[in-house]
């Protein structure tokens, strides 16, 4: 900066202008996976495999279709016997040679998510906002260390815990139970939720209560009258941050589930077409998985940094 | 609990509560309650995290396979952490997690802070293009994972076809060459965390009173100056901070990496935990890979906490 402008602290226009088209062109090239992902789910196999790489293609559904379907390859004569689709997808789907022998898992994939996710952050904000209070406003003894204890839970990596684990599922028969991953994530989460309720708890003036019990309240009832509506919006960030958690998690639902309560993220990955993955059918999976986080990332994004680091950088 | 507990912990309580509350409390006393609130928690930590870790320290010391339950196992003392710091592979594997953490956090440092810097300067605010630059760092890891082996296929993959627009390169195989994987997997974890260091970068610049640079002008002051005096200074607190986050997660890591690389070509990429993986849950040496799961975890507990006292040396 050459020339000294009136205000120190304010850029130029020039040095703005740059700055801003800076930031724009870094959003613009981080954005290309994810817009990439989104328009492999609508192409076709031979187009998602073509080279050059085509931005402009005829939308189709078939990664779509194959997500949600079983398929066998028959015989054109096997084909016609059938006589004429009765639905749009099964004449995509004869197109290629192929007829629908059934529904794929992915819907019960991610039903298991959506249930395990919401199960296990409902648990982790419900016990963790009844911690949260008691540490935030009452003399516990070994406060300190006690808290730091459920922030170091989370610095064991997944797969230290995951061998006991393993094992004390399998004999408690908790091993691929939906119950189970509920349990474990709520666990995972607790330490988040605990630090971040606390946070928001100690933001709510003391006053509001001692005034509750003052006229004549109990202390649970000026915990549940007073104290949690004011918590409200404290709650709801906590709740998406854990659900987030749940959702993406990877490492447990890989190790602990199979059969049964296999969440998305480990199955994604293997969605196999013939010869190799499917990658149509696998970006339409990514797509319906990753886009409720990104509507979610969207609404929480001014309690983002309080979220990312435990509660410690509150703007 | 007793009646007789109850009377006590009441009386307690009654003792612990100032007059003006004490004669209006009904029902549960205030000790009660915070016991009554925070002893789930407690017991489901204990529970679901210390009692495994536990379990974990024992299992080291043994030879037990989690395949095969009912055979006999023993204690073999501390053979299986002779073996491990004694093994060559360890070695490699810990370098190639070295290789990961350090350059991947340099990377985002600059990046990030870069980006704060730019954005601090531009918009003042967070505004729809920040929270646009946001939205990889939410992302699961496994999927993205697996979707960048797609983007980084060498013939029709998207990355090397818009690399080789810059330069005729031919196709970039980042996953299958020896010398590129390494660098495929910082890059997608830069793609994905960049935001991190960016959004602590910004908070740090956001708590710059002006007065100082102000203050600074009058001193006559150049860039640099200013950069190396007031806002380096303001930042570095939250920058490490995001570092420490950052760098326990990426110590630890596993999901993207699996799902990007499975630890190859060879094993090139096999960090840490994907090699613990492999040990305890493929070839089932579980008593082995206890033992290596206690060193990682002693490993970033302690360089956890030496990075913790360098950073309140920074705040204070």
């Amino acid at each position: 900066m050459s020339k000294p402008s009136l205000s120190v602290t304010t850029a130029s226009p020039r040095a703005k202008w740059i700055a801003g088209i800076l930031v724009v062109s870094y959003a613009m090239v981080a954005m290309i996976p994810l817009v990439w992902i989104f328009m492999t789910g609508f192409k076709s196999p031979p187009d998602s495999i073509s080279y050059p790489p085509k931005v402009v293609f005829e939308p189709s559904l078939e990664g779509y279709v194959n997500l949600f379907t079983t398929r066998s390859r028959q015989t054109d004569e096997y084909i016609e016997s059938l006589g004429p689709p009765e639905t749009w997808y099964d004449e995509l789907v004869r197109k290629r040679n192929m007829v629908i022998t059934g529904p794929s898992r992915f819907a019960d994939r991610y039903w298991n998510s959506v249930v395990i996710g919401f199960g296990s952050t409902f648990l982790a904000v419900f016990l963790g906002t009844l911690a949260a209070y008691g540490f935030s406003r009452f003399k516990v003894p070994l406060k300190d260390d006690l808290l730091f204890f459920i922030l170091s839970t989370r610095m064991m990596p997944p797969i230290a815990v995951a061998i006991p684990i393993f094992l004390m599922y399998r004999e408690l028969g908790l091993s691929d139970t939906a119950a189970g991953m509920i349990l474990l994530y709520t666990t995972v989460n607790l330490s988040l939720a605990v630090w971040l309720l606390k946070g928001f708890v100690d933001e709510i003036p003391r006053e509001y209560e001692e005034a509750a019990v003052v006229d004549g309240y109990t202390r649970l009832q000026a915990f549940v009258k007073v104290v949690l509506p004011q918590m409200r919006a404290g709650i709801a960030a906590t709740a998406i941050f854990c659900l987030i958690f749940s959702w993406n998690e990877y490492a447990f639902a890989l190790l602990l589930t199979s059969g049964n309560a296999q969440t998305a993220p480990p199955f994604i990955p293997i969605i196999i077409g013939e010869g190799g993955l499917d990658w149509p059918a696998v970006a339409a999976g990514a797509t319906l998985f990753l886009l409720p986080v990104v509507i979610f990332t969207v609404m929480l994004r001014n309690q983002l940094l309080r979220g990312i680091t435990f509660g410690a950088v509150r703007k | 609990m007793t009646t007789q507990t109850v009377d006590q912990a009441a009386a307690a309580a009654a003792r612990a509560t100032p007059q003006r509350i004490a004669h209006r409390v009904r029902g549960l006393s205030d000790r009660a309650i915070a016991w009554l609130f925070i002893s789930p928690t407690i017991l489901l930590l204990l529970a679901i995290n210390i009692f495994p870790l536990l379990w974990t320290v024992y299992l080291s010391f043994t030879n037990f396979r989690a395949n095969q339950p009912g055979r006999e196992f023993k204690w073999v003392g501390t053979r299986n952490y002779e073996r491990l710091l004694g093994s060559e592979d360890i070695w490699g594997y810990m370098q190639a997690t070295a290789h990961f953490v350090v350059w991947t956090m340099a990377i985002q440092i600059i990046l990030g802070l870069g980006l704060a810097l730019l954005i601090n300067r531009a918009f003042r605010g967070s505004g729809f293009w920040t929270t646009l630059i946001l939205i990889p760092m939410m992302l699961s890891p496994a999927v993205v994972g697996t979707f960048w082996t797609y983007l980084y296929q060498p013939q029709t993959g998207i990355f090397s076809y818009i690399l080789n627009v810059f330069h005729n390169f031919g196709p970039i195989d980042m996953i299958g060459s020896v010398s590129l994987a390494p660098w495929a997997i910082v890059i997608v974890d830069t793609w994905m965390w960049t935001p991190y260091i960016m959004l602590l970068c910004l908070a740090g610049l956001r708590s710059i009173p002006d007065y100082l640079y102000e203050a600074a002008e009058i001193d006559r002051a150049n860039w640099l100056q200013k950069f190396w005096y007031i806002t380096l200074p303001r930042v570095l607190p939250f920058l490490m901070l995001a570092v420490l986050f950052r760098g326990i997660e990426n110590f630890k890591m596993f999901d993207l990496v699996v799902e990007l690389t499975s630890g190859g070509p060879g094993s090139t990429t096999e960090l840490a935990s994907i090699n613990l993986k492999r040990e305890a849950f493929e070839k089932w040496r579980t008593g082995y890979s206890s033992a290596f799961a206690i060193i990682l975890f002693v490993t970033v507990f302690g360089l956890g906490n030496i990075y913790v006292k360098a950073l309140k040396r920074v705040t204070s």
